[in-house]
């Protein structure tokens, strides 16, 4: 029991150390003027921040709709839509992320709430599929009992279905919260900032110290933020 | 709880057979109706429609004279315990929490459903220290069909429904449990509507069964009517013949006991000698003050080397308990090779003996 948690603290520790102490180096050892140019410590700190805060409300909002439009769709009442809507997710999540961008940034224009609402769209599908699929995939013996028992439908949702598709949702969460950490670097584009800023600028500037240091900070804050949610889910279930 | 099945049709989908056939049925209180046929001749069907899972297409149902599609289905169901075959126990859930599932519904305070919970564990055999917190997977098949035959009874319905509950054990376990169910029905006296595709279980378990047909009820009669008066030759067929081997299903143990003779451990092997000279069939059981059942006691026991009954006395085996029925009492008898079976209560009571001769003549008494 303890053990675990000091594990966890170590492992939490090292991708931290990663998140922080590879672009603590490389502002400490710039290789020329450029490179300290592009890695000012405050714009780091809020190209950082930004990226977290894209990825927060995306992940916030798509579980939200994901998982109450998996729910809905699972109804018995609505399962005739269900292969409609999985099938639009399937399509839908074959746009690259950059397509999705482009999209929301004709319709909406640039900035950072364009870039957050493409996130969410773009962050719903794999929670709103497994949602779905840990839904029906629940035996349905199990589902008569409990109505047999005169148990009420909110109390079988609430007792029985989504516990036990709970393993299933939040291997979607996952998925999309890996999905929205790399999709926002491209929130650049629509000037809505994040790490894909530093990743970028090393590319125009062509500086590889710069888009390494961006890249690492976005391929360390996916692992560390999937490593947080798995630790959550592995509570909610104990 | 009187239940009363009017005129009751299902069919499923306009066009096809009914599944369900204009069946007529009432099951008096404290009676256990059991429904028996081949697979697919309605009888879950029939059960479902009892608490509303399934809508009849025609005909009523009236459960203690109310009519049951005028009622609020949670809350009919919340007063009927429901047991399935696959038994459908939270996997989720720790037993305990299964067990409450009704009581919680029903918003019983904590302390009062802790103790409903050990209450029940204990009545179905099960140590609530040990059994409690347990997932559903660390079960045997046995122990969880039991924790199913629990949670229907939580919160102490007058009127039960059971879907083949012991369809999936193995004969032994199968048994075992019919019988202790048996035992706790007597106590409980619930009415009870019991689905089987198996005529023995049918005959075994029912104190009415209802044989049915392609959706149609065939024959409605107690268990002896049954045997002795089989409607027709579908009847006949189910029935399988050999009528005195069925009947072995339908006879308890507890209604041939014969009394056994007994010493205590602490007599002398003289005085189990002349106890032992009284028995015809050569065998004495060594129980205490209580009545516990300590040991077995044989000509062969009393020629080996010992003071007191206890130092010789074998350890007693060819038990079963007093709620078992003759065919479980000669199964035993059969593989041990004895002509005899111990039969004892709670807490290894000695209540009596059953020989082979007293199944012979319990079997001749009843085909008159
Ligand atoms: N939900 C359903 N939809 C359509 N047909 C059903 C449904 N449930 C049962 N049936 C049909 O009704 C008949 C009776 O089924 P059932 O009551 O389950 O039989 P039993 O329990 O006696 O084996 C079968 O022919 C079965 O295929
Ligand atoms: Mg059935």
């Amino acid at each position: 029991m303890r053990n675990k948690w000091v594990k966890r603290s170590i492992y939490i520790a090292i991708l931290l150390a990663i998140f922080v102490g590879y672009p603590w180096y490389n502002i400490a050892n710039p290789a020329d003027a450029t490179v300290a140019r592009g890695l000012m410590p405050e714009n780091v700190i809020k190209y950082g921040q930004d990226h977290l805060v894209l990825w927060g409300a995306a992940i916030l909002v798509a579980t939200a709709i994901g998982v109450a439009a998996g729910i809905l769709i699972s109804r018995p009442q609505f399962r005739f839509v269900a292969p409609v809507v999985v099938n639009i997710a399937n399509i839908g999540q074959t746009v690259p992320s950059i397509g999705v961008l482009a999209i929301f940034m004709g319709l909406l224009g640039m900035g950072f709430s364009t870039a957050v609402f493409a996130l969410i769209v773009y962050g719903i599908l794999p929670i709103l599929r497994n949602t779905y699929a840990g839904m029906i995939t629940i035996s349905p013996g199990i589902i008569e009992a409990s109505r047999g028992m005169g148990m009420t439908p909110y109390s079988i949702l609430r007792r029985i279905e989504l516990p036990l598709a709970l393993p299933v949702i939040t291997a979607g969460i996952r998925t999309s919260s890996v999905m929205i950490v790399g999709a926002a670097t491209l929130a650049t584009f629509i000037a809505a900032g994040g790490l894909g800023a530093i990743i970028v600028t090393g590319l125009s500037v062509m500086r590889d110290q710069l888009f390494y240091t961006g890249a690492v900070m976005a391929a360390s804050l996916a692992i560390l933020l999937d490593y947080i949610l798995w630790i959550i889910e592995e509570e909610a279930q104990a | 709880m009187v239940i009363k099945l009017e005129n009751l049709t299902k069919i499923f989908q306009p066009g096809d057979a009914p599944a369900v056939d204009n069946l007529t049925l009432e099951v008096d209180e404290g009676d256990t109706c059991v429904l028996v046929g081949p697979s697919g001749c309605g009888k879950t069907t029939t059960m479902k429609m009892v608490n509303r899972l399934i809508e009849p297409t025609d005909g009523k149902i009236y459960v203690e004279n109310e009519d049951v599609s005028k009622k609020n289905p949670i809350q009919l169901r919340l007063n009927i315990g429901y047991v399935i075959q696959e038994i459908g126990l939270f996997p989720h859930m720790s037993i305990a929490e299964n067990i409450a599932t009704v009581p919680r519904e029903l918003r019983w305070p904590k302390q009062k459903i802790q103790e409903r919970v050990d209450e029940l564990l204990s009545m179905v055999g099960l140590d609530p220290e040990l059994f409690r917190n347990r997932r559903p997977s660390d079960l045997s098949g046995g122990q969880r069909q039991r924790i199913g035959v629990a949670r229907a009874l939580s919160a102490d319905p007058p009127l039960m429904l059971m879907d083949e509950p012991f369809g999936a054990l193995d004969p032994i376990t199968r048994s075992y449990l019919q019988n202790e169910f048996l035992r706790i029905q007597e106590k409980i006296k619930k009415t009870i509507i019991f689905v089987t595709h198996d005529i023995d279980e049918a005959i075994k378990m029912g104190t009415k069964i209802a044989i049915m047909r392609e959706g149609k009820l065939v024959q409605y009669a107690t268990p002896d009517e049954l045997l002795s008066a089989p409607a027709d030759e579908f009847v006949v067929n189910l029935i399988g013949g050999n009528y005195s081997i069925k009947r072995l299903h339908l006879i308890r143990v507890e209604e041939i006991l014969k009394e056994p003779f007994t010493v205590s451990p602490e007599d002398s092997l003289d005085e189990a000698k002349e106890v032992m000279e009284k028995s015809q069939l050569e065998l004495v059981l060594a129980v205490n003050g209580e009545k516990h059942l300590e040991g077995l006691v044989t000509p062969s026991s009393l020629r080996k080397e010992g003071e007191r009954v206890g130092d010789v006395m074998d350890t007693p085996d060819l038990t079963v308990d007093s709620g078992a029925t003759l065919n479980d009492a000669l199964s035993v008898m059969l593989t041990n090779g004895e002509g005899y079976a111990l039969v004892v209560g709670d807490e290894n009571r000695l209540q009596g003996v059953v020989t082979l001769n007293a199944i012979m003549e319990a079997l001749q008494d009843n085909e008159k």
